[in-house]
């Protein structure tokens, strides 16, 4: 049956985007907006409002793209997960993918609720939170470049690797 | 050394280099 794969990749490129359009909203635009702002006493309206809706999006979109890919992948998940021949490219895109959900909910997520107030954290704690969330948010865009790279050529074009 | 992270494009030029040696690693070791 096509209609679970073709669904499946319309949910993947949706979700996908809104993850991914978030992560770079938080890299190229946040960041260096709260730098800005804190510098005159307006980073309250960002880490208010702003921060924690892109965050809600930012984290369900995440799981959202993974089943959807898990999805397209079907029968070939195990193959793509364990690089088969043929595979290897969309798997190498998938553990990508895969890493930078942990990312997520692992590290980003935690250490965002401390910095914004949603969890109880000393400020020594927040520092602390404020560089990991920093890092591992900097390592998920960095993925991304080649996640995007192989996801586009790895399967669903065919074009790099003549699969 | 600084870490790349902390800067905008150090992580974008880091993503770059990662996809070349992730391209030629899947070409020459996983086809």
């Amino acid at each position: 049956m096509d209609l679970v794969p073709a669904i499946a990749r319309w949910v993947h490129f949706l979700a996908g985007v809104m993850w991914v359009g978030l992560l770079y909203y938080f890299n190229f635009v946040q960041i260096p907006a709260l730098k800005a702002a804190a510098a005159d006493g307006t980073a309250a309206g960002i880490t208010k409002h702003v921060a924690p809706r892109a965050l809600l999006y930012f984290r369900w979109s995440s799981i959202v793209t993974w089943l959807a890919g898990a999805a397209i992948l079907g029968g070939n998940f195990v193959g793509a997960f364990t690089l088969q021949k043929g595979l290897a490219g969309i798997g190498i895109g998938a553990w990508l993918g895969t890493i930078m959900l942990i990312n997520v909910w692992a590290l980003i997520w935690p250490n965002q609720q401390k910095i914004l107030g949603l969890k109880p954290a000393t400020d020594e704690e927040k520092n602390k939170a404020r560089r990991v969330a920093l890092l591992t948010s900097r390592a998920n865009m960095m993925l991304s470049i080649p996640m995007l790279f192989f996801m586009a050529g790895g399967w669903s074009h065919r074009a790099l690797f003549g699969l | 050394m600084k870490n790349p992270l902390d800067s905008l494009w150090g992580t974008v030029v880091c993503g770059v280099i990662l996809t070349a040696v992730l391209y030629l690693a899947v070409k020459n070791f996983l086809m």
